[in-house]
């Protein structure tokens, strides 16, 4: 009886949870099935979900119309650049902060969260013109500053809270047997912390990857990474919802797979360790 | 000694992060701050003279404020309506047992990692468009007007796009704050006799009220600076229907070339995110000492 009861709730718990999490997807599913229609059959007033003329003319359009591509390129520099680089400045601040604690550790963390909280409007003018006066307004180069600075905070501090997970004792029996100070970081510390570390560099990646004001702000045709190029296709001459799709759904799919991967730290990264 | 040694070093190692950001929040804020005692104009440079607190009173007595105060509120609030009631109901039926749980969560974690600017077009295009989007061919079909979502209820179009991108995040951070329920204790108010509400009212929800704070107050930081769902949507309009605060400073900044009065309108927006902040920096705080 109890067996029975249970089997029968399964039942209703996962066609609920099917039903609900298929109308949540549907606006990408519906994305990904009009890139590869007609234009005609992507506005027909009797739209089919999967019995259509499947095409790929819309991926060689806008692949070959349009300078796709250089924006595709320009998002992978301006997010796994910006990533890199602040991976390079956020490890060894995780890293003092994690091991070598001081009354100051808490403040200085909390601090740097609240520059995480400034809204960027509050900067918008000044940012603005600095780039303009030093030409980096449309230059990836521009954009891999602003990115790695406004996810600086972030990666510091989830950097930390992996750090704070390596056992002392390890360092501890390191420095016991000699270990210089880099030693100890390339040789114990990185090898454990590089789950940690990896995770920091995705997460950031894709948070890079959709970061949507400045780049809408300080981009133009050059630097334009595809946030703000699929952003031109807002212009209200002609409805191409097909290549829209093909656009989109390029744009969007390296980013929803690296997403998947990074659900647990997703969680981490975006409560700063409030909840785990 | 060692110690001395790794204390100096550990100065050294933080320093580029803490000088760098540093710079990154003192010097434009305090020329934010700056220019908004100014009469500046991108249009007309060199004429630029201190005015003391006239653009803040400008600013705040435009009705475009308060309209875009209102619309920020209403987004704001929408939005988090939205994500936390569905969040919380997502989360349960999510840990519960399920066939094919993992694509289930696959499927209600994707929108979260749409970028803003596609999922407002297609949003805006292939689904609410009033002539060919998917919602006017269904409303056509069983015989109702199309609704003309961006003309006629553009701020709640907006909520309902954002509210999408974030149900996600609030569901994942629910789910995960769900798994930690001790489920001795659900157990023990089986045996007890407690009903579905009980159990929900009286061990659920107390046991989630740290992860919804903690998503309240991170959404809201994200909700006050939403953009790019505006811009390439309704362009804050019709009039300023669906204008919020960050949009409006961004057309008086950059549209209207005002650098004074946006940077008023700047100060105006760090002065309402740091009420925020500082709730969300208490719980956190919280959290590192525990």
């Amino acid at each position: 009886m109890a067996t029975n009861s249970s089997s029968k709730s399964k039942v209703i718990y996962t066609l609920l949870a099917w039903t609900i999490s298929a109308a949540i997807f549907f606006p990408i599913l519906w994305t990904l099935l009009t890139s590869f229609k007609t234009e005609a059959e992507a506005i027909s007033a009797n739209p089919s979900l999967f019995m259509f003329d499947w095409t790929l003319e819309n991926y060689r359009d806008v692949l070959e119309r349009s300078p796709y591509f250089d924006h595709f390129w320009n998002s992978v520099v301006i997010s796994v650049g910006s990533s890199l680089i602040g991976l390079l400045i956020a490890i060894p601040a995780a890293w003092s902060m994690a091991f070598v604690q001081s009354k100051r550790t808490k403040h200085l963390l909390m601090w740097m969260l609240s520059t995480k909280m400034l809204p960027p409007v509050g900067v918008l003018i000044p940012i603005y013109l600095l780039f303009r006066d030093f030409d980096l307004l449309d230059t990836k180069l521009g954009l891999v500053i602003v990115m790695t600075l406004i996810n600086l905070p972030i990666m510091v501090w989830m950097l930390y809270t992996y750090f704070r997970e390596i056992p002392n004792e390890i360092l501890e029996a390191s420095r016991m047997d000699g270990a210089s100070i880099s030693a100890e970081i390339f040789h114990v510390l990185l090898p454990i912390a590089l789950p940690g570390i990896a995770s920091t560099l995705l997460l950031n990646v894709i948070l890079a990857w959709n970061e949507a004001f400045w780049t809408l702000i300080l981009t133009a045709a050059n630097a334009a990474p595809l946030t703000a190029f699929i952003a031109s296709y807002s212009s209200p001459e002609g409805l191409f919802y097909a290549k829209l799709s093909a656009a989109s759904a390029m744009a969007i799919a390296p980013i929803l797979i690296l997403g998947w991967f990074s659900q647990k730290q997703l969680v981490r990264g975006l409560t700063f360790g409030a909840v785990k | 000694m060692a110690t001395t040694h790794s204390r100096t070093l550990a100065q050294f190692m933080l320093f580029p992060s803490v000088v760098l950001l540093l710079a990154w929040m003192i010097v434009p804020l305090c020329m934010t701050l700056y220019f908004s005692f100014l009469d500046y104009n991108l249009l007309s440079p060199g004429t630029e003279e201190f005015i003391g607190f006239l653009n803040y009173e400008f600013f705040l007595t435009d009705p475009a404020f308060f309209e875009s105060f209102f619309n920020t509120l209403l987004l704001v609030g929408g939005v988090l309506l939205i994500t936390i009631c569905g969040g919380i109901g997502l989360a349960i039926l999510l840990d519960q047992a399920i066939w094919g749980r993992n694509y289930v969560r696959i499927m209600v974690l994707a929108p979260f990692f749409v970028m803003p600017t596609v999922s407002a077009l297609v949003w805006k295009n292939m689904l609410m468009n009033p002539v060919n989007g998917l919602f006017a061919h269904f409303a056509t079909f069983i015989g109702v007007d199309p609704v003309d979502f961006f003309a006629q209820i553009p701020l709640l179009s907006i909520i309902i796009i954002v509210s999408w991108q974030w149900l996600p995040f609030a569901a994942l951070i629910l789910l995960t704050a769900i798994q930690s329920l001790d489920r001795e204790q659900l157990e023990a108010a089986d045996l007890d006799g407690a009903g579905p509400f009980s159990k929900f009212f009286y061990i659920v929800l107390p046991h989630l009220s740290r992860a919804i704070t903690a998503v309240i107050l991170i959404e809201t930081i994200f909700l006050l600076s939403i953009f790019a769902e505006i811009l390439v949507t309704t362009s804050g309009g019709p009039g300023y229907e669906s204008t919020n605060i960050t949009y409006l400073i961004y057309t008086q900044s950059l549209l209207q070339f005002d650098v004074g009065g946006g940077s008023a309108g700047g100060i105006i927006a760090v002065i309402i995110a740091n009420i925020v902040a500082i709730f969300l920096m208490r719980l956190i705080g919280k959290n590192l000492e525990g």
